[in-house]
C-alpha cells in the first residue's frame, strides 16, 4: 500500500530511527546560548586548513565520521550518505566525503538541506531500500560571504534584516531498529515566491514557503499545532519568524506557543551582533542534531516538527532583477509520546 | 481549508513593508558624519604637515591622497577597517580610504585562488564600477569643458 497521506506527505510505517547525531560548530556558535548542546566547538574557524572551503569540508567530515562512530558503526555499514551545502557545485560536501567509501548523493536545498537530506534518508529506509543512511549538511560564514556577498575585510554595513551564516556541520544517522527518536512523517515542500527581492532579507523571502509546508503538513496529517511540543523552522530569523506566525493565522493555525526558529535560538541576538539571527544550512543542522535531538533523548520534547527553510536564489539571479523563491521541507520526529 | 493565495500574498507584502526592522537613519547619519569627518580631519592634518615640510602646493593633494590610500589599505590589512565601517557606514565608504578598502579587501580574499586568477583578476570586483564610471564621466566633463571654453 502506498505510504502517503494527503497531498505532500509520506507516512513512514517502519519509523526510521535517528540512532546518532553529531554537531560541529565554530567559535561564535560555541559562545551562543546553545553551546552546551554541541558535540564539538572549534577554537578556530579555519580548522587548521588553508582555505575556508577546506575548513568547511573538514568540519563536515568530522561531523560525518563522528556520527558514524557514535552510532557504533563503521563506514562499510552505511548504505547511503546524503549531504549538501551552500557552495557552488556542493564543493564542501564533495570534498568532505572524498575520503569516505560510502555511496553518496549530493543534494542542494540551500538552507533547507538538513530537512531535505533527512527526509530523503528516511524515505530510503521507509521504502526498505537500506539499513543505515546518513544525512548531513554544513555551512560556513566565510565561504558563504565569499560566494554570495562581499570580501570579508570589505567595509560594508549590515542591514537590520540581515542574518549571520552559521559556521557549523551536522549529521544524523538513520537506522531501522532500536529505541531512538524516529521519523513519522515527511512533508516535501513546494517552491513559493511572494515577490521578495532583497537578498538582505532572506527570512521574509522564505517565510511563505515555511507557511505553506507547515500548513500542508498539518492538513495532510490531520494534526494541530498543539500536537507538537515544538515546531522549529530553520533560519527565518526574527523578522521571518514574525511573518510566518501571522500568515499561519490565516489558515487558522496558531503556532505561537510552540514555535522556535533555529536562527533565533543559536545566537544571542542582543550580544552577538547578528541582526535577525543565524542562517545557513548548518543552522538547522546543528540545532537539530544538538539542542533538539538531545532534548528528545532526555524526554523534554516528545514530538518535534523540523522545518528547514531555504532561499533558492543564485549569485546572479538577483543581479538580473529576479525575486527570491523559497522552499521548506518538514520532518516530524517523535520519541516517547503517544504514537499517531 | 481553501484560502485564496492572493490574499496571503497581499498580507505578506503588508507585513514585509510595515513590520520590517528599519535602520535608525538619524543615528546612522550622525555616525557617518562624525567618522567621515574624522577621516577628512586626518587628511587635512597630513595636508598641513606636508605643507609645513615644504611640499609645493600643487603636489599637496597627491601626497595626501597617497597617504590616505595607504591608511585605508593598512587598516584593511590588519582587519580593523571593516569594524569601523560597521559603525560608520557611509562615513568610511565615501572617503578615499573606502576606495582603498574596496580594492585591498578582495585582493586579500582571493589570494587563496593564486596571484594571477585570484588577487590580480579579482582585485577590482568592487572598485571596478567606480573606475569605469569615474573615468568615463571625467572624459565627458572634459569634452564639454573643451567645447564650452
Amino acid at each position: 500500500m502506498i505510504k502517503r497521506v494527503g497531498k505532500q506527505t509520506i507516512c513512514t510505517e517502519n519509523k526510521p530511527k535517528i540512532i546518532s547525531t553529531m554537531s560541529v560548530v565554530g567559535p561564535k556558535e560555541g559562545k551562543g546560548p546553545l553551546k552546551d548542546y554541541f558535540d564539538m566547538i572549534l577554537q578556530d574557524d579555519t580548522d587548521g586548513q588553508k582555505s575556508y572551503e577546506k575548513a568547511e569540508s573538514s568540519m563536515a567530515n568530522r561531523a560525518i565520521n563522528g556520527c558514524i562512530k557514535k552510532g557504533n558503526l563503521k563506514e562499510e555499514d552505511i548504505n547511503y550518505l546524503i549531504s549538501g551545502d551552500l557552495l557552488n557545485q556542493l564543493t564542501a560536501s564533495n570534498f568532505a566525503v572524498r575520503s569516505l567509501n560510502i555511496p553518496y548523493i549530493g543534494v542542494y536545498g540551500a538552507c533547507s538541506t538538513m530537512a531535505l537530506s533527512l527526509g530523503l534518508a528516511a524515505m530510503i529506509i521507509a521504502g526498505d531500500f537500506a539499513n543505515y543512511v546518513l544525512a548531513a549538511t554544513s555551512s560556513h560564514f566565510s565561504t558563504a560571504e565569499r560566494q554570495f556577498r562581499t570580501p570579508l575585510e570589505m567595509g560594508s554595513q549590515r542591514l537590520p534584516t540581515s542574518q549571520w551564516t552559521v559556521t557549523g556541520a551536522g549529521a544524523m544517522l538513520l537506522g531501522r531498529n532500536g529505541n531512538f527518536p524516529y521519523i513519522s512523517y515527511i512533508t516535501t515542500g513546494k517552491v513559493k515566491d511572494y515577490g521578495e527581492s532583497d537578498p538582505n532579507n532572506m527570512g521574509a523571502a522564505m517565510a511563505p514557503a515555511a507557511v505553506d509546508t507547515i500548513k500542508q503538513h498539518l492538513q495532510d496529517t490531520g494534526r494541530k499545532p498543539s500536537d507538537y511540543d515544538i515546531i522549529a523552522t530553520g533560519d527565518l530569523g526574527k523578522h521571518g519568524k514574525e511573518i510566518t506566525e501571522k500568515l499561519l493565522l490565516e489558515y487558522n493555525y496558531d503556532i505561537k506557543n510552540r514555535y522556535i526558529d533555529c536562527g533565533v535560538e543559536i545566537y544571542d541576538l542582543e550580544k552577538q551582533n547578528v541582526n535577525c539571527g543565524g542562517s545557513g544550512c548548518g543552522c538547522s543542522a546543528v540545532v537539530a542534531s544538538g539542542y533538539i535531538y538531545k532534548n528528545m533523548l532526555k524526554g523534554k520534547f516528545k514530538r518535534v516538527l523540523l522545518v528547514s527553510t531555504g532561499a533558492l536564489m543564485s549569485t546572479t539571479s538577483y543581479q538580473q532583477g529576479e525575486t527570491i523563491p523559497g522552499i521548506a521541507h518538514a520532518v516530524s520526529i517523535e520519541f516517547g509520546g503517544s504514537s499517531r | 481549508m481553501k484560502i485564496n493565495e492572493n490574499k496571503l500574498k497581499k498580507e505578506f507584502k503588508q507585513l514585509t513593508e510595515n513590520d520590517k526592522p528599519k535602520p535608525q537613519l538619524l543615528t546612522h547619519c550622525v555616525r557617518a558624519f562624525i567618522i567621515g569627518g574624522v577621516i577628512c580631519d586626518i587628511g587635512q592634518m597630513f595636508n598641513n604637515l606636508y605643507s609645513k615640510l615644504g611640499v609645493p602646493n600643487d603636489l599637496l593633494g597627491a601626497y595626501v591622497s597617497i597617504t590616505m590610500v595607504f591608511v585605508g589599505a593598512f587598516l584593511t590589512g590588519i582587519g580593523i577597517y571593516d569594524k569601523i565601517a560597521e559603525y560608520a557606514g557611509a562615513g568610511t565608504v565615501v572617503p578615499i580610504t573606502g576606495f582603498a578598502n574596496s580594492i585591498v579587501s578582495p585582493a586579500m580574499e582571493f589570494k587563496k585562488e593564486g596571484f594571477v586568477f585570484g588577487v590580480a583578476a579579482k582585485m577590482f570586483i568592487i572598485a571596478g564600477p567606480v573606475l569605469v564610471y569615474g573615468v568615463t564621466s571625467s572624459v565627458i566633463v572634459g569634452i564639454v569643458y573643451y567645447f564650452i571654453s
